[in-house]
């Protein structure tokens, strides 16, 4: 029992954690259309960042996380102003190989800079070990990411549900052409969310760095992962990426645990059932236009 | 004249052999005769060819994007080595076709998948069958041998007659052989009524429809046939190289197939067999500059082409031997212009 409760905790933490490093994806799929492939080279921007300020320089562990956050931002909206806004209007072939093609290079600048191996950031002491709740085995930067990550998607939803900037994203979102009809500004609402995509993005790879690993080929090998979040869970709310990331994450874990043999098994199989039953991701009306 | 005898004048005129076809097959012949000492990397290049052409099957013609054509490759470079290493087929030819069926069971069983959605799904889709095969031969590595690949294959002589050398002459010749007969089929199909269908179906799906043209089922016969073409490709690359291991599922094959058939051009069949020169050409000269980081290098190569523009590129790069052509040949007689892409 405390197995399955404990199990259940370490798939929420991994869910949560997906859903931050998914969630600018599900925008630029949803507003724009666009299949940026690349977007965990940005995760792993922001994790490397984080990295060298806590290891080399002797930076603090919660200090880091807001500069992974902003440099993933950065770069995400250097690229935007000067290479993915060409691309929007072309077809989908095109995005394809523009986004494997920045893929490829972030891995191999990486690797150049940083070496392949993986790497560790250094955690302060109370992050470390775990503790007992009720005989449930819990882990204290696991708890940590939930509570970060809880705290963010709260404050995501209400800023798109309460806030100005939130209703001129949604319609966006629903309707492109009407959006701008009524004189907002779809592409400068775009360049925003994708930064802040992409920082959460930075953010999420720094968190990621101790529970999935950080090594240059990230990008690649979790790809699979964001793109399932986002077709599966749809990109016309925010809650339909969180339910996915949610069900990804317990499903991987326990998926892991109970059927070692068949772990990755499990992901492709739910995944290539839910796409064929539906098409537009579980909860999505217009994930695909 | 009327409509329908016009577009038949067209494309008959479109499927006729032109010089410079026959000049291009003569000169990957002399090549193969001239450079005895590269038989190696020029039987990779046939393979690669193979390859390409059996994705641009579906993506130039039937406008599928697809991410997991490994799997495909994977199926056939399995299914020939498990033949041959258990003597259940020894002839290599046939062991080829064998091989080639099995990866097109797969295929026309996946496509109904694949015909479902739009771009995104299609492409999750494929690249979700080529993961999960990747997975299935990990865990069952009692047959597949798991991450060290199948080894120990021993390849009978072709035909019974042919022994496979270890400079890789015969395998050259095999290869290229089996790479020309599948060249003539799919020539041959792409320039049929069914081909032209599928054109009709990439430009406009509910068009096509709209005159009759039955989309899923064409969509899923090329598909399976794509997939037999990657099978063929894949066990040739067992057959040449006497191994099979995992990567052959890998999400990179499936990357840089779509980059070779991406520098050649799609939609006119040799997009694949030019690619595929130049990518391993680049390939070679990246790796003999930057020996660890090449991908950086082939994902520039990317970028830029998409930046560029995949249509400019290819006239320019199409200029100067339609230029000789259009001297020797007087009329419109240029190189196949590869066809747009919407």
């Amino acid at each position: 029992m405390t197995a399955i409760l404990t199990n259940l905790f370490d798939g929420v933490a991994y869910g949560m954690l997906l859903f931050v490093l998914a969630c600018g994806l599900a925008v630029t799929l949803g507003l724009m259309n666009f299949v940026n492939l690349a977007h965990g080279a940005f995760a792993m921007a922001g994790g490397y960042v984080c990295m060298v300020l806590v290891n080399r320089m002797g930076w603090p562990f919660f200090a880091a996380l807001p500069l992974a956050f902003v440099s993933s931002a950065a770069i995400g909206i250097a690229l935007e102003r000067t290479l993915y806004r060409h691309l929007y209007t072309r077809s989908h072939l095109d995005q394809v190989l523009f986004t494997i093609g920045l893929t490829f290079m972030s891995v191999a600048a990486v690797d150049y800079i940083q070496g392949s191996s993986r790497v560790f950031i250094n955690l302060p002491a109370a992050l470390q070990g775990q503790f007992d709740l009720f005989g449930v085995g819990i882990g204290r930067y696991r708890l940590m990411i939930i509570v970060i990550c809880g705290l963010l998607t709260i404050a995501l939803q209400m800023v798109l549900a309460k806030t100005r900037f939130g209703s001129r994203l949604r319609a966006a979102v629903d309707d492109p052409r009407a959006a701008s009809g009524l004189g907002i500004n779809v592409p400068q609402v775009f360049a925003f969310t994708f930064a802040f995509g992409c920082g959460l993005a930075g953010l999420g790879g720094a968190l990621s760095a101790e529970i999935l690993g950080l090594d240059p080929y990230f990008p690649l090998k979790f790809m699979i992962y964001f793109l399932i979040v986002v077709t599966v869970g749809g990109s016309s709310s925010i809650t339909g990426p969180f339910l996915a990331s949610l069900l990804l994450g317990i499903g991987d874990v326990a998926g892991k645990y109970y059927v070692p043999k068949m772990g990755p098994f499990v992901i492709y199989t739910m995944m290539i059932v839910i796409l064929i039953w539906r098409p537009n991701g579980l909860f999505g009306r217009t994930a695909a236009r | 004249m009327s409509a329908a005898s016009d577009v038949g004048h067209h494309a008959q005129r479109q499927a006729r052999w032109h010089y410079g076809e026959i000049a291009f097959w003569l000169i990957v012949l002399a090549c193969g005769l001239a450079f005895p000492s590269r038989y190696l990397i020029m039987t990779d290049i046939l393979r690669l060819a193979l390859f390409a052409m059996s994705l641009d099957l579906i993506l130039g013609y039937a406008g599928i994007v697809s991410l997991g054509h490994a799997a495909f490759f994977g199926v056939g470079a399995y299914a020939a080595g498990l033949l041959a290493l258990h003597g259940i087929v020894k002839e290599p030819v046939l062991a080829l076709i064998v091989a080639g069926l099995a990866a097109m069971v797969l295929g026309f069983a996946t496509s109904f998948l694949v015909i479902r959605g739009v771009d995104l799904t299609r492409l999750m889709v494929t690249l979700g069958i080529a993961l999960l095969l990747e997975a299935l031969a990990e865990r069952f590595s009692n047959i597949t041998g798991g991450t060290d690949g199948l080894q120990g294959i021993e390849m009978q002589p072709i035909l019974g007659a042919i022994p496979f050398d270890m400079f890789g002459k015969a395998g050259f010749f095999y290869s290229l052989a089996v790479l020309f007969l599948l060249f003539l089929f799919a020539r041959r199909v792409v320039h049929s009524p069914f081909g032209l269908s599928l054109r009709a179906i990439k430009n406009n799906p509910l068009r096509a429809a709209a005159i009759g043209i039955p989309v899923n089922r064409r969509l899923i016969a090329i598909y399976t046939l794509a997939a037999f073409y990657a099978g063929i490709a894949g066990a040739l690359f067992t057959q040449t190289t006497a191994i099979a291991s995992l990567d052959v599922f890998s999400m990179e094959r499936s990357a840089d197939l779509m980059l070779v058939l991406v520098i050649g051009g799609t939609g006119y069949l040799y997009g694949g067999l030019i690619g595929a020169v130049i990518f391993r050409m680049l390939q070679e000269l990246f790796s003999t500059i930057t020996p660890q980081y090449w991908q950086f290098w082939i994902g520039l190569v990317l970028v830029v082409i998409v930046l560029v523009g995949r249509q400019r590129l290819h006239r320019w790069v199409l200029y100067v031997p339609n230029l000789i052509i259009r001297q020797i040949a007087g009329r419109k007689a240029i190189v196949a212009v590869p066809e747009s892409d919407s």
